[in-house]
């Protein structure tokens, strides 16, 4: 029974990777390894640390992310920075808050309870902004492209200065080798020396590239550490009680002649 | 230890006079009388038990956090994935289980296939069964429509437009079901409200399975009527501990799709909010709709697709009828049974192709495989039944009249 | 001797099999009790709502003798500065005449100051402020009179307004929860 479940699952497995890169328009992504990769796989603080430091002074302005609060910032199982340091990071940004006792809306400084604060007002201003092409919300954008963490990863180093012949850019188009038919909207943003890293990691491309696609694993999947802990200990119960049942099955049919 | 309940206390006598509730559940679900020659294919009707019921608990805590509205919808999903205590848990039991369920009653269909279950005297079991599986399917589908998602929003867009194949009233159908002029919040309202209504009217379809199941008793891998007593055990504990025994393993299985690849079983696409103004590059169902999805493909002609899609559901219905053999289970069906393989693997074939672009090669091997799922139950069914010699029944389960071979090998599958 | 045996032989299978039985009942019992925890826990506050757990409030607008309220965890704050004479009056009061009796230092951190949950302890109504026959708040549901301290002086309410966890972030800040 179980073989023939494996073999059905796998199949369909097989039918969902297959068509993921079925396109044909698209190169195979890079596959680095992850930390978070695996059933035991976890994040590397420092990494998602980085990470937030790219998102912040490289991404930010132009993508937002919606589905984050500050105070995600502290909690277990992603950077974990500091209370302290995360107010201090939220202090940086201006929210709208109100209406005042005169009613009028004012700005103050981001909290913890706040949103991770958008570089537009509304979609509309985005998209004017960038010539027509709104750059996505980033909060789970690992989960929502075929590929996830190692597609934006190779996304992130896939331009190259010399655009292959053959292949026509319009304007505000841009070559990568990982983009859906070579063509993205988004120019290069990773650059050597890109950002000044707090920990003194040196700044290289491959490096921003990493850790800010760690940052985005874990934003799309913050619950990651905590659903890997508790569900091994599921599967361990649950392998104990299987064998406890078997044998209790064997005894209780022991005396019935089948 | 099979008696029959005797109410002992005064307490206890007192209420089953007037309500003997306990006399009908230690009946049906502790003393009755069961093959006692039913494989581990025969325990997932108590797996799918189960997978209802998890899903109406999980369902019924995450509609405490949902919200059925366009433009919060998907937010609030994320608002459980990532606020709710257990909230991620919750949810990838319920997107998961929703993939289970449809694993669960594919096999369990497709053991009633090989044993005969749907043979007289157990026609209206199975009939019951076809109605779960259609509103199953209805349930599923609504609710993947929930998060509000760009899958969710494609699917619901592309399946509600099937309506619109109705001729004369087709636009008329479908703005009714959309309650707009396509499909927007006041879908997504009229799903949740649905798919929070259909698990219960299944519980009440699944009572009735169980109680017309009750009345000829379980049918067994022999296919012949049992003696009770001679040929039967309790169901309680023999059967009651292999469910569960069998359930855990399935349970295990469940849980590594939860723990350790929630998101394998769905779609990316489903992690961008909705939007009416872009359509994903390949619109595909769940993978359990994926066969019936190819079927409808398959018609060049979008009345002639959907009539195709709905038949083939539909016609589980009259199989019944459409068997002429008088044996039960393929195990003395040497004929039909290869014709039984046939059809599963053309199953799978539709379900592959479903995921496929539908042209070339696809859309002819898809044509194909749709032609042979009909025609196995209109032509295959029914004629074997008279060409085939079916192999010699045993007089009992007790004493079956069987080669030492087989019978060696039939304790090995049992242990 | 061999009936013995026979019996003991038996006995022995009875206990492991009883062994077998029990252990695999109590371990299936310990899973589904594990299993119901996630079910009550989702509906404990939340991660976004424990997140608004605490709110800052600014001292500095309000004059003596006035107060404002602010919605903390979803109930109303009192924030009263107290005058001269309020306070002298909160003070005054004999311990004896109290059905909850609390003097007011233990009520207030700054004297000035008067921070406490605006919800009367009888059955959850808002009490209005600068009423009542203790010059207090009253609550209009049942007639409860609470005094300058928030202290319940007469009417159905059991206790004294709850006050808060609050710290002093600076001398016009203060921190609610």
């Amino acid at each position: 029974m179980l073989k023939i479940k494996n073999i059905f699952l796998s199949l369909l497995l097989s039918i969902f990777t297959s068509f993921a890169f079925a396109a044909g328009e698209m190169h195979e992504p890079m596959h680095p390894d992850w930390s978070f990769q695996g059933p035991l796989g976890k994040f590397e603080r420092a990494e998602l640390q980085r990470g937030y430091q790219v998102y912040t002074e490289v991404c930010s302005s132009c993508h937002s992310m919606d589905l984050l609060s500050y105070r995600n910032l502290i909690q277990e199982g992603g950077p974990e920075f500091s209370e302290k340091q995360v107010k201090a990071m939220a202090a940086m940004f201006e929210v709208e808050a109100g209406p005042d006792a005169d009613g009028e809306m004012f700005m103050r400084p981001a909290i913890l309870s706040d949103k991770f604060v958008s570089p537009w007002k509304n979609e509309q201003e985005g998209r004017i902004s960038n010539g027509g092409a709104y750059p996505p919300d980033l909060s789970v954008m690992v989960k929502a492209r075929p590929g996830g963490a190692d597609y934006l990863y190779s996304l992130l180093l896939g331009y190259e200065d010399e655009t292959p012949e053959g292949i026509t850019l319009d304007d505000g188009v841009y070559y990568n080798i990982y983009a859906k038919n070579q063509k993205i909207a988004m120019p290069q943003v990773i650059y050597e020396d890109g950002v000044e890293y707090t920990d003194g990691t040196a700044a290289t491309e491959v490096q921003m590239a990493r850790d800010v696609t760690a940052f985005l694993a874990w934003s799309a999947e913050p619950k990651l550490e905590e659903r890997k802990r508790i569900g091994f200990k599921v599967i361990i119960y649950l392998i104990i009680l299987s064998f406890l049942l078997y044998f209790t099955n064997k005894r209780i049919w022991k005396d019935t002649s089948h | 230890m099979s008696d029959d309940y005797q109410p002992q206390s005064a307490v206890a006598k007192w209420i089953d006079k007037r309500l003997p509730i306990v006399t009908l559940f230690s009946g049906h679900l502790m003393q009755f009388p069961t093959p006692k020659n039913l494989n581990y294919w025969w325990t997932f009707g108590g797996i799918l038990t189960f997978c209802l019921i998890t899903q109406i608990i999980t369902g019924l805590v995450l509609a405490m956090h949902y919200i059925a509205d366009a433009n919060l919808a998907f937010a609030s999903v994320e608002h459980i994935m990532r606020d709710v205590n257990y909230g991620w848990l919750l949810r990838y039991i319920h997107a998961t289980g929703a993939s289970m369920f449809f694993i669960a009653v594919y096999l369990h269909m497709a053991r009633s296939l090989f044993y005969g279950s749907y043979k007289e005297p157990r026609e209206l079991i199975w009939i019951i069964g076809v109605f779960i599986f259609l509103l199953m399917v209805a349930t599923a589908f609504m609710g993947y429509v929930l998060p509000w998602g760009q899958m969710s929003f494609w699917g619901a867009t592309v399946i509600t437009n099937l309506f619109s194949a109705v001729p004369f009233f087709g636009e008329a159908i479908t703005n009714w079901l959309w309650g707009d002029y396509s499909v927007s919040g006041a879908l997504l309202t009229r799903f949740f409200t649905l798919h929070y209504l259909m698990p219960f009217l299944i519980f009440g379809l699944v009572i009735l399975h169980i109680w017309a199941l009750h009345v000829p008793g379980n049918n067994n891998p022999e296919g012949i009527d049992v003696v009770k007593g001679q040929d039967t055990v309790p169901f309680h504990p023999h059967y009651v501990v292999k469910d569960v025994l069998a359930l855990v393993v399935f349970m295990i299985i469940f849980a590594g799709f939860v723990f350790f690849s929630p998101n394998i079983l769905g779609h990316s696409d489903n992690y961008i909010q909705a939007n009416p103004l872009q359509t994903p590059e390949h619109i595909v169902p769940e993978w359990y709709f994926l066969p019936f999805y190819a079927i409808l493909r398959a018609i060049p002609d979008k009345l002639g697709g959907v009539i195709a899609m709905v038949s083939a559901i539909a016609i589980l219905a009259f199989i019944p009828w459409l068997d002429s053999s008088k044996v039960r289970s393929c195990k003395y069906r040497p004929l039909y049974r290869q014709f039984y393989w046939i059809l599963i693997i053309d199953f799978i074939v539709l379900g592959y192709l479903g995921a496929q672009p539908a042209t070339g090669i696809y859309l002819i091997l898809g044509r194909l495989a749709t032609l042979y799922y009909f025609l196995h139950f209109i032509l295959v069914m029914p004629l074997i039944g008279y060409i085939e010699k079916p192999k010699p029944l045993p007089k009992s389960i007790s004493e079956p009249v069987l080669s030492k071979e087989e019978q060696l090998a039939k304790s090995g599958q049992m242990a | 001797m061999d009936t013995k045996k026979d019996i003991d032989a038996a006995d022995a299978k009875v206990t492991r099999r009883d062994f077998l039985y029990l252990t695999t009942g109590s371990f299936t019992a310990v899973g589904a009790g594990a299993l119901a925890w996630p079910f009550i826990s989702q509906m404990n506050p939340d991660a976004s709502v424990k997140a608004l757990a605490s709110t800052e409030v600014d001292l500095s607008p309000i004059m003596p003798g006035q107060s404002i309220t602010i919605l903390w965890r979803g109930k109303p704050v009192f924030v009263r500065r107290r005058t001269e004479e309020e306070i002298a009056e909160a003070q005054a009061v004999e311990q004896i005449d109290l059905p909850d009796p609390e003097t007011d230092e233990t009520r207030v951190q700054k004297p000035e100051w008067l921070v406490m949950v605006g919800v009367c302890t009888h059955l959850g109504c808002i009490p209005l402020g600068n009423k009542g026959e203790y010059n207090g708040w009253f609550c209009p549901c049942h007639g409860s009179h609470y005094d300058t301290s928030g202290r319940i002086r007469k009417g159905p309410a059991p206790k004294n307004l709850e006050i808060p966890n609050y710290v002093f972030l600076n001398d016009n800040t203060i921190k609610i929860g």
